[in-house]
């Protein structure tokens, strides 16, 4: 038997996991499911007014940008996106236990997609640290001091160096780009909290595990916004 | 089994008597008593707007500027934007009559998401409260419009939590949005398919869309002005780098469609109104239903048509320009098609009636005027003129504001399970559309005389049509007042009202007035078309209703 | 009281006739309609009214209508399209020999520098019968520069220039608005264009000893330093300036810019944004230590550096256009 999509259609007063105004299982889960579909197009939406602010200047200061990107760690932002990768993964472990019915197992691999995720807020945590640390915080005490992509291999006399307003401007929309993206992490984080503990008191089974699934749809989505910002925000100008 | 067709709603249970006390009201998941706490809270904040509005009226009567401070005036003109867009006509009808309607029109028990309701409306709220908190600290004086970098390195006054308080308003807006996509995908009776549903859905629908797409954009636009307030941010700031356009594109790219939520809902109503008064199916349900769409789709690509004079391009300018006149089509098709609908058939004009005329007037000429505001080389004269806000004016109030009260006459007797008085009705709707154009359409030949907008003190060349104005709001504000009352009034002593006093098709008129907490007594099957109103005259008024089994 | 109602400002430029030519199309277009819609309405509402033992026909619709009524307004809209983009096109090209007003907006006033040198607050002359150029900018926030007579606006932004143009036909004193709320005083930030005969303008313009905009900014650039790089010969470490406004620049990144005001300007305050093909990056900012007014200057002056061989000076009114000796 498939157990794979293990919707089953029980009238209303046959399942107590079913609310009231729905008139059978299905249509509760479908309607859960669109609903978990159309707030992430509502949030890709929000992401993109940023992006598309990034997607402007980056164009406008290239060089600028480029140089303010080398100052983000490489190494660290490449750990980030493993470990934001294996959380998803983890999820996706969880959904396929609750599908064979092992509670113990959901609730393993939630808990692992938490501390995944936390280990990627703490990774960030540094690494903001770090630019608290050289001034490359916006605001009153920003400074900037550093080359133009490319400028290494020239005589001393040659080098351009960037200019801060711009380089300012990048690191406004990395803060406001990753801090967003940190804040739906962190609301990310809780609600596996919420749903680890709901699933170690049996709330889900086999036939019911909605929560679950939209949750991890919620949470695939903030990986892949995060796969774009390292892209956009660590990857640009690097071969100089 | 038959709804009995006098109201017996003194013994029989429904969602008003369903539970007493304020737990059962602050506590509820039924879309019908959220659509009530909505109701109190846009109708306060209306007031609030009004107003204002009263003020700068007032202001307005003398060329100097004499009765408020220019600061004063600045945040009057600000908050009485600010309150009526976000916490009156975005949230409006969707918010009241979409949430009370949509699940009894489609024969559901209630929305998808009850819960995420009840959420909007506390969002809603937090919101509002947030915005009484900026006018009672002081106010704000951006502009509605926010425009950089006025707002974000000039201005000392409540930036911050009138931000705050329309991103709350904004999310509420989003899970309305996004409770009505679902709920209209999923919840449908059996029957009801997407052709047979009303055109009140359909406008419902391609609202939600816009709501879902566009608001998250000002969403964090205002949050990156909040930002750059906070930690002196270039991102919008020349000095810095920055460039005060893309905030202006950002905030257009929402606000632009955001006119289309405001204004799509009134377009269901009307579509609803004039069937039902006319007795005949609407003329081109199809291209109603795709127009609505249409209009939907179409005005996310206008946006830049409020920068014609900003600095863009002039092939940008080209491109909106043309553009806003593609989105125009569908909005003609829909008054023509509300005309032919009334093309043979049975007229009669009850105050909902009424209130549709009027819009489907009003709304011609504001949207005419917009064609005025399309065309580049007459933007560049009226740009930030009173003629902008006559237009806009005209398509907002002479449009949505009449098809809400319309919409508020029409269904009153199913919401409240009472009829409101008929005469007072038919007076109010006469006193609204003359107060209404009495007020606004000086505005538009000040507009073309060159009177800008935001201007407390003026050229005295000015100042009759002012006067005109002025006296047009106040008769406007006596036409608003009056509906209050009398709504109240009929709580109490108004006659109640049967389960389908106009005769009306749809599913809302099968079931009670006013309806229990569950909507139906059992569920519909809909087994005929919408606006089946050949069927319905067919039946003498005195037999049964009949409901789908 | 009733003698003198208006329905629209006077009409004093040429553009003026333009856009109200095509305001009475639009009134007119969108009269008929309205006529006809609220004719046909109010026909239908008492024509169907509701009749004793008369029923309601039920009609489904008709394609053919609404294709009709789609293609036909849509026509007719295509017409106002043209029409207002034609207009525009003409408003947003000034004429090339525009007598050129050099304009700084700022909370809450205009200020007008001519290029001859006369400054003024609030209140603009211009000789009748000829093209005048504004080039405008911000000191702070948004402004707009607003002539209801003219039937003309443009946005004055902060950071960058703006320009509009007018060709006034009638002398006399029209109304000066700012049209983009700016703060406080937007009611406040008003004035006057006066209109003048040419005989009235050169007499006010030859009252006041002021120096050309162009002879200003020439000093600064020796002020400034600049001319120790863009010299006028080849060996500078900067581009030679003479003849290079309005032209093609290519850059070192492979595009081509036309040297327009805001590219003069932009060089000044931010020199590392377009390097010239050839040239190292090496000039220095000098943001913050030049005013708008003073940026106005310079960008006059190197206006003023036409090629020798175009014959006479770029600018009509008696500049020093000679190159700089090294």
């Amino acid at each position: 038997m498939d157990t794979s999509r293990a919707v089953v259609d029980e009238p209303a007063h046959e399942s107590p996991a079913l609310l009231h105004h729905f008139a059978t299982k299905g249509q509760q889960k479908n309607a859960a499911s669109l609903g978990m579909w159309v707030f992430l197009a509502q949030e890709v939406m929000f992401f993109g007014g940023m992006f598309c602010a990034y997607l402007v200047y980056r164009y406008k200061y290239f060089g600028d940008f480029g140089s303010a990107s080398q100052q983000l760690s490489i190494t660290l932002g490449t750990i980030n996106t493993a470990v934001l990768i294996c959380s998803s993964l983890t999820v996706v472990l969880g959904i396929r236990a609750i599908q064979l019915g092992k509670r113990m197992a959901l609730v393993f691999w939630l808990i692992a997609t938490m501390v995944l995720g936390l280990a990627f807020l703490g990774i960030k945590a540094d690494e903001y640290a770090e630019k608290f640390e050289r001034h490359h915080v916006p605001g009153a005490s920003f400074s900037y001091h550093e080359l133009l992509p490319g400028q290494m291999k020239l005589p001393a006399a040659e080098r351009q160096y960037a200019n801060p307003h711009h380089a300012e401007m990048f690191f406004s929309l990395y803060f406001a780009l990753t801090g967003m993206h940190a804040l739906h992490m962190v609301v990310g984080v809780g609600l596996f909290g919420f749903l680890a503990y709901m699933a170690w008191r049996g709330k889900y089974t086999a036939d019911y595990y909605t929560p679950i699934e939209n949750a991890g749809l919620y949470w695939h989505f903030v990986d892949v916004v995060w796969i774009y910002l390292f892209g956009l925000l660590y990857l640009i100008d690097r071969h100089r | 089994m038959a709804i009995a067709d006098v109201s017996d709603s003194g013994e029989r249970e429904n969602y008003l008597n369903a539970g007493h006390g304020l737990k059962s009201w602050l506590l509820t998941v039924d879309h019908k008593r959220i659509a009530l706490l909505y109701l109190i809270s846009i109708t306060f904040f209306f007031f609030i707007g009004g107003l204002f509005a009263l003020l700068i009226r007032l202001e307005l009567l003398t060329p100097a500027g004499d009765l408020v401070q220019a600061d004063t005036y600045n945040k009057l003109f600000t908050m009485h934007g600010q309150v009526m867009v976000f916490f009156f006509l975005i949230p409006g009808v969707p918010a009241v009559l979409g949430n009370f309607l949509i699940p009894i029109m489609i024969g559901a028990k209630d929305l998808a998401f009850p819960r995420i309701n009840l959420l909007s409306w506390y969002l809603f709220i937090i919101g509002g409260t947030l915005m009484i908190y900026t006018i009672l600290n002081g106010g704000v004086d951006t502009g509605w419009t926010f425009y950089t970098p006025l707002s974000t390195e000039f201005l000392k006054t409540n930036v911050i939590s009138a931000i705050v308080g329309i991103f709350f308003a904004g999310f509420s807006s989003i899970l309305t949005g996004l409770n009505f996509i679902v709920t209209i995908h999923r919840m449908r009776a059996p029957g009801m398919t997407w052709n047979r549903l009303p055109l009140f859905v359909w406008a419902h629908y391609a609202t939600s869309i816009i709501q879902i797409l566009g608001t998250p954009v000002v969403a964090i636009t205002l949050v990156l002005v909040a930002l750059e307030r906070l930690f002196h941010l270039g991102i919008f700031n020349p000095a810095l780098g920055g460039d005060p356009l893309l905030f202006q594109h950002l905030f257009w790219f929402y606000s632009h469609p955001a006119v289309y939520i405001m204004i799509l809902p009134g377009m269901g109503i009307v579509s609803e109104i004039v069937c039902c008064f006319s007795r005949k199916r609407i003329f081109g349900y199809r291209a109603m239903a795709l127009a609505v769409l249409g209009i939907a789709v179409i005005g996310f690509l206008v946006w830049a048509h409020h920068m014609f004079v900003a600095g863009i391009s002039i092939y940008a300018a080209l491109i909106f320009s043309l553009l806003s006149y593609f989105v125009a089509v569908p909005s003609a098709i829909k008054v023509f098609n509300w005309t032919a609908t009334m093309y043979k058939g049975s007229i009669t004009y009850q105050t909902p009636m009424l209130y549709a005329f009027g819009f489907i007037g009003l709304f011609t000429i504001g949207g005419l005027t917009g064609l005025f505001l399309a065309c580049l080389g007459m933007d560049v004269h009226v740009h930030d003129t009173y003629f902008v806000i006559a237009h806009f004016h005209y398509v907002m109030v002479g449009g949505m504001v009449i098809a809400y009260l319309g919409g508020m006459h029409f269904w009153w007797p199913k919401i409240s399970g009472r009829m409101y008085p008929e005469g007072w009705g038919k007076l109010a709707a006469l006193i609204v559309f003359i107060g209404f154009n009495l007020t606004f359409f000086p505005q538009f030949i000040l507009g073309y005389m060159g009177m800008p907008r935001r201007y407390y003190a003026y050229p005295a060349e000015f100042q009759i049509l002012n006067v005109l104005s002025t006296a047009g709001a106040t008769i406007l504000a006596v036409g608003y007042l009056l509906p209050m009352v009398y709504f109240l009034w009929s709580m109490r002593y108004g006659k109640p009202a049967p389960a389908n006093p106009w005769n009306a098709a749809g599913l809302e008129w099968q079931t009670h007035s006013p309806p229990p907490t569950f909507n139906f007594d059992e569920q519909p099957v809909v087994t005929w078309e919408a606006y089946n109103y050949d069927q319905i005259d067919e039946i003498p008024e005195t037999e049964e209703v009949r409901v789908g089994h | 009281m009733f003698g003198h109602f208006p329905l629209w400002p006077e009409n004093a430029s040429t553009n003026a006739g333009n856009v109200d030519a095509l305001y009475i199309f639009l009134l007119m277009v969108s009269g008929i309609m309205t006529v006809l819609i609220f004719t046909v309405l109010t026909a239908f509402a008492v024509r169907y009214r509701k009749r004793k033992g008369q029923r309601a026909e039920q009609i489904e619709g008709s394609h053919q209508l609404e294709i009709t009524w789609s293609i036909i307004p849509f026509c007719v809209m295509l017409v106002f399209f043209i029409w207002g983009a034609v207009i525009y096109f003409q408003e947003r090209t000034p004429p090339q020999d525009a007598t050129e007003v050099y304009t700084v907006a700022k909370q809450w006033m205009w200020k007008f520098e001519h290029r001859e040198g006369q400054r003024e607050i609030n209140e603009l002359h211009v000789p009748v019968g000829r093209d005048v150029k504004m080039i405008m900018t911000s000191q702070d926030v948004i402004h707009s520069f607003f002539v209801p007579a003219f039937r003309i606006k443009q946005d004055v932004l902060p950071g960058r220039y703006t320009t509009l143009w007018f060709h006034a036909t009638k002398p006399g004193t029209y109304h000066l608005f700012c049209s983009q709320y700016c703060g406080t005083q937007h009611s406040g930030m008003v004035g006057w264009v006066v209109v003048m005969e040419p005989r009235d303008y050169e007499a006010w313009m030859s009252g006041g000893g002021n120096q050309p905009l162009a002879v200003t900014g020439q000093k600064l650039f020796s002020e400034l330093g600049c001319v120790t790089c863009h010299r006028s010969d080849i060996q500078g470490r900067g581009p030679n300036l003479v003849g290079v406004f309005g032209k093609p620049v290519l850059l070192e990144d492979g595009r081509t810019v036309t040297a327009d005001e805001n590219y003069v300007r932009e060089s000044i305050l931010e020199p590392g944004a377009k390097i010239v093909k050839g040239f190292k990056p090496v000039m220095p900012t000098f943001q913050g230590q030049v005013s708008d007014e003073q940026l106005n200057a310079l960008v006059a002056y190197v206006k003023s550096l036409a090629a020798p061989q175009s014959g006479r000076p770029a600018n009509a009114n008696g500049m020093a256009v000679a190159a700089p000796k090294p």
